[in-house]
């Protein structure tokens, strides 16, 4: 809503600048977006009065001019504009102007005549896109009278973004009347007198859907002048607010609206067949549209339709072919309430926002429909003559919004905003407000004006109060101490704890789009389709992730394009699985690595990471949750993984995850120059955990034993791992894999496992004897159970 | 006599002008050994009359006494010579890189809501979160923005076919929180929301945290001073703060917050407010013996205004170059 600066001291008496006035609207929450001066440039711009018009000696189209612009002698100004005539006034551009345009008026000789100023066209000063000649300014305007004050650009516009709630601030008086609250001080709203009517014509109103249109305002006005042109001044305050002028009907239905918050519809009276009704539409009937559109009508959308149907989209746009024009001469007026409910949504639907649309569904004052037809009346009258009827009203009380007092109670109004504020100050606050406010026991009832519709609780009136009070009036003060201690688990490790394992091993965190290509996702997801968006920003923004590895391959193909050789990435975030028609959300934890081991340096060898860079981190988590022998790995296939370069993390022996290397096919689908390894294992599972549980530390000393055994190259290691550890139990204190061998030293389809074992005892120390027995043991349980020989 | 003291000066000369451990002990061998020069004196003394073999005796003995000492110091000069040219053989220079991985980083989003996180557990606040999915239900009409309520045109939706949606802010999360555990409630939700808008100052996808106090003689000037103590100390600065009515309609009455800048702007950072009595009666917490404020932040922004980033869009790029710097 842009607001007149100028407009708005007419209605109110303040010291303040336009500054000071935005900076109290916004501290009223009427947020001020901008505050911009009208007339930049034109500061050397004054009304000039043409004395005379003689031809220039030397130059057959331009004339030599005579102007007052206000000095103490007259200018001699060259001018090349055809419709330029004596005793006219126009814009005159002093020398030392500089025009929004960015031209500098000088003193200069024009065809060896001397130019003292420059008069201007609309398109010089800045105010219009074409103009036809010199711009005309008003007979009565005072030569040298600065041009802004001649037309109505002596101003500064507030533009203020209105919260949904304020629909009373959609107009001049909502907005003036919360200054006058917050400024204490009176407003003056100019009296709208009763046009008396000249002729008894009147238009059939009906009401057929009084619940969509409660209050229906009109009046015929005959014999308007067509040619009547809007006023300078009305004009300027149309442009202010954003209003291009059309004419004069037009321009004043629309002022009113900027005046009085009531979007105004006129007629062409010519067009209009029999009657109007306000009802809702039939299946079937179609409305051409002032905006040149056609519409298919549904049942729900309120019209206003004469005999041959829908004339227009009630609250929303006017129809096409009962419009009105610069040729129009008999008018019938019309000023509604349309209920709220009956206009939200409709224009959001129909995706047409229109000035009326957006008042009429957040709410315009019901009482005020009668008072509009007025104001417009007389200003029509004012500008372009006509002969009005009386005005017609058609209200339903049943529909009208009713307003009835509510309670507010001085301790709860304290409570509530921890400070107490006096009953003088509340009570005139709410009474600059237009409420009516009447004392009760325990404090007050208050009734709202009818232009307010967000007041309908004790806490709404708490809020008035607070606002126009001033929040920061309200001081600080710490607050109540909390009651219990929170919960602190140690039966879960933090996902911050688990952020800092994969940062530590050298990972860089990274947040992906929750939203990812449907394609890429169900080629991820083995064929599953996943949650699709019904309106996606972008079509490969359009389903719910289903797993975090296509947002990590994009961000490390994002860098690898970037010269990046080795990209370490992790995201923690949620999937969006759909099982059995329900969808899960899981949070995850995965990973991304591709490039070398460690970073080029001189020391290490550049080598590339593998499967197993990437496990050792899955296996610090397995450490963090104080029970690493509850997580078991198993070779398994998965559809986005290399075949034989895959597997499934299982936790007491549920699937809580896969790693391995990336398919080829998906890395070049991806644009990878090599595939990357990936892990996304399910955050909850995998970070479930116990506290330390101390065992006694042994006092004896450990033994190790290194055994190297041949078994079939389809053993997995972790089999043999599993076997000794049930086999030894206890006294297995750490048991390691130093070396696998597959060549020529053994047998084709065989591989060579060397095993440390340490042994220990917590109660004594190992005999060669016990360690003996131990060792025969396990050679006899691998050879039991996987063929193994020993390897000498 | 005058033959030992000979025999001794040059041993002496020997032994310190022993260039190596080898030299030195060949000195030892050729003077103190079975067969040494000095070990022969003592074995001459069953050759002198009886008389003079204590003196003779005390008088050799006293050479191999000294020229064991200076034996001893030769080997200790010596062995620390040879040790410090061993270990300046092994020097490194230690001005090279060091070996190993290096660590990652936390994306600038994360570190600032464990930032945010940390202040208010300090405060006694607990951590929820709740889904990312949610139903109108609990985005939208529990919180007091019913069907065609003009608010929801604020909030730019994404929805399913079916009608669920993701949620627009954390505040849905209140709503689960309170009907689960009721009043009084002291939490904080950190999490993604979306909202489907995407230019220089929007991405489709953010995060929130948001807050949320429930008790008995909860009032306006608690909320005040809480976001106030929250703004210095994530910022770790005075600050001045602006609390600007606004509308929100699950608060009444609602604020905006603006902190101001250097360069005396207000920069917008939050939103606010009193808990509204209809979200209450909608958990069935009694609005008349409990009162609560609420209040919600941008991640992103915070992060913005708190390390100098001036493009929103940079936080999803995941360009290396940016996120290294949060490490």
């Amino acid at each position: 809503m842009k607001i007149s600066d100028k407009w708005l001291r007419e209605w109110l008496d303040t010291e303040l600048d336009a500054a000071a006035i935005a900076d109290r609207l916004t501290g009223l929450g009427l947020e001020v977006d901008s505050v911009e001066s009208l007339g930049n440039g034109l500061d050397d711009v004054v009304v000039g009065r043409v004395l005379e018009v003689a031809p220039h000696p030397n130059a057959e189209r331009l004339s030599l001019c005579r102007v007052d612009a206000g000095g103490a002698a007259p200018l001699q100004i060259v001018c090349g504009a055809p419709n330029v005539e004596a005793e006219r006034n126009y814009p005159v551009a002093l020398v030392g102007a500089r025009l929004p345009g960015g031209q500098e008026i000088r003193r200069a000789e024009i065809r060896a005549v001397l130019s003292e100023g420059m008069l201007c066209s609309a398109t010089e000063l800045g105010l219009a896109d074409e103009a036809d000649g010199l711009l005309a300014l008003a007979d009565e305007d005072r030569p040298g009278t600065p041009v802004t004050a001649a037309l109505g650009l002596d101003d500064v516009i507030i533009d203020v973004d209105l919260t949904p709630n304020r629909a009373d601030c959609f107009s001049m008086l909502g907005v003036a009347r919360d200054l006058s609250a917050g400024l204490q001080t009176e407003i003056k709203v100019p009296r709208v007198l009763p046009v008396l009517p000249v002729i008894d014509e009147t238009f059939p109103i009906d009401v057929t859907a009084p619940e969509g249109c409660p209050r229906f305002a009109g009046r015929v006005i005959r014999d308007l002048d067509p040619g009547a042109e809007s006023p300078a001044w009305l004009k300027a305050r149309l442009r202010g607010a954003g209003v291009r002028p059309i004419h004069p009907i037009v321009d004043v239905t629309n002022y009113v609206m900027l005046e009085l918050g009531q979007p105004m519809h006129a007629y062409n009276l010519e067009r209009l067949r029999g009657r109007v009704d306000a009802r809702f539409a039939r299946a079937g009937e179609n409305l051409a549209l002032l905006d040149g559109r056609t519409i298919e009508l549904d049942e729900d959308l309120l019209v206003i339709a004469d005999d041959a149907g829908p004339v227009g989209l009630a609250g929303i746009m006017g129809g096409v072919g009962s419009a009105v024009d610069s040729d129009t001469r008999h008018v019938f007026l019309e000023a509604a309430f349309f209920s709220p409910a009956i206009v939200a949504g409709r224009a959001r639907r129909l995706g047409m926002h229109t000035d009326a649309s957006l008042r009429f569904e957040r709410g315009v004052d019901p009482a005020h429909q009668g008072r509009a037809v007025e104001r417009a009346t007389a200003l029509l009258l004012e500008i372009a003559g006509g002969r009005p009827g009386p005005l017609q009203e058609v209200a339903n009380e049943t529909y009208l919004p009713a307003h009835r007092p509510v309670p507010l109670r001085r301790a709860r109004l304290a409570q509530v905003l921890g400070v107490k504020i006096p009953d003088d100050a509340a009570t005139g606050i709410l009474n600059r407000l237009d409420m009516r406010v009447e004392s009760t026991e325990v404090g007050w009832a208050v009734t709202a004006p009818p232009s307010r519709f967000d007041i309908a609780l004790e806490v709404d009136l708490i809020e008035e109060v607070a606002r126009v009070y001033g929040y920061d009036q309200v001081p600080e003060q710490t607050g109540p101490a909390p009651g219990e201690l929170p919960l602190v688990t140690e039966f879960a490790v933090t996902l911050d704890r688990a952020r800092e394992v994969l940062v530590d091993a050298g990972y860089q965190e990274v947040v992906t789009w929750s939203f990812v290509d449907a394609d890429l996702d169900r080629r991820f997801a083995g064929g599953r389709d996943g949650l699709a968006l019904a309106n996606p920003i972008a079509s490969h923004l359009a389903v719910m992730r289903q797993s975090l590895w296509p947002g990590l391959c994009q961000a490390a193909a994002y860098n690898l394009a970037r010269q990046q050789e080795r990209v370490l990435f992790f995201e923690s975030g949620v999937r969006f699985i759909q099982q059995n028609n329900e969808l899960v959300e899981e949070t995850m934890i995965a990973g991304l690595a591709v490039g070398s081991r460690v970073p080029e340096q001189w020391g290490e060898p550049a080598e590339n990471l593998d499967l197993f860079d990437i496990k050792s981190v899955i296996e610090a988590f397995a450490e963090l949750t104080g029970e690493p022998e509850s997580f078991d790995f198993r070779a398994a296939e998965h559809a986005a993984l290399r075949p034989g370069r895959s597997a499934e993390v299982l936790r007491q022996g549920r699937c809580i995850g896969h790693f391995g290397e990336l398919h080829p096919t998906f890395a070049k689908r991806l644009d990878l120059p090599s595939a990357p390894l990936v892990f996304e294992l399910l955050a909850e599972p995998l970070l479930a955990a116990v506290p330390p549980r101390y065992r006694p530390v042994s006092r004896f000393p450990a033994v190790r034993r290194d055994l190297a055994v041949v078994v079939g190259d389809d053993v997995p290691a972790g089999e043999l791992l599993t076997a000794i550890r049930s086999e030894v139990g206890t006294r297995l204190a750490d048991l390691r894999v130093f070396d696998v061998y597959t060549g020529e030293k053994v047998e084709t389809g065989s591989k060579s496992v060397a095993l440390g074992l340490i042994l220990q005892d917590t109660s004594r120390t190992l005999t060669d004897a016990d360690v003996e027995g131990i060792m025969h043991g396990v050679v006899g349980c691998l050879a039991r159970e996987f063929n193994a020989a020993i390897r000498e | 006599m005058h033959e030992l003291d000979e025999l001794l000066s040059r041993a002496l000369a020997d032994v310190s002008s022993a260039p190596d451990l080898g030299a030195l002990d060949q000195a030892r061998v050729r003077y103190l050994g079975k067969k040494g020069q000095i070990t022969g004196q003592l074995k001459q003394l069953g050759s002198l009359p009886a008389d003079e073999r204590p003196a003779a005796g005390q008088a050799i003995n006293q050479a191999k006494q000294t020229l064991q000492t200076a034996l001893n110091e030769r080997r200790g000069a010596l062995e620390s010579a040879h040790l410090d040219a061993e270990l300046a053989a092994g020097a490194v220079d230690p001005t090279l890189p060091g070996r190993g991985q290096g660590p990652g980083g936390l994306h600038p989003v994360t570190r600032t809501q464990q930032r945010i996180e940390a202040i208010f557990r300090g405060a006694g606040f607990a951590v929820h979160d709740g889904p990312e999915v949610e139903d109108d239900f609990h985005n939208f009409t529990a919180l007091n923005i019913p069907e065609d309520h003009p608010a929801r045109a604020m909030h730019d939706t994404f929805y399913f076919p079916d009608g669920r949606l993701l949620r627009t802010h954390t505040s849905p999360v209140q709503i689960r929180a309170m009907v689960k555990q009721g009043a009084p409630i002291r939490m904080i939700v950190p999490g993604r929301v979306f909202r489907c808008d995407s230019d220089q100052t929007h991405t489709p996808m953010f995060h929130q945290v948001e807050g949320l106090v429930v008790d008995r003689g909860v009032s306006f000037a608690h909320l005040k001073a809480v976001l106030h103590q929250f703004v210095e100390v994530f910022f770790e600065r005075p600050a001045e703060l602006r609390f600007r009515p606004s509308y929100f309609p699950f608060t009444e009455p609602s604020a905006e917050v603006d902190v101001l800048s250097d360069a005396g702007r207000w920069l917008e950072i939050l939103g606010c407010g009193m808990v509204h009595p209809n979200v209450l009666d909608n958990v069935d917490i009694d609005p008349e013996e409990y009162t609560g404020y609420a209040f919600g932040m941008g991640v992103e922004r915070l992060a913005m205004l708190r390390y100098g980033v001036d493009d929103l869009r940079l936080f999803f790029d995941n360009d290396l170059q940016f996120l290294r710097q949060f490490r």
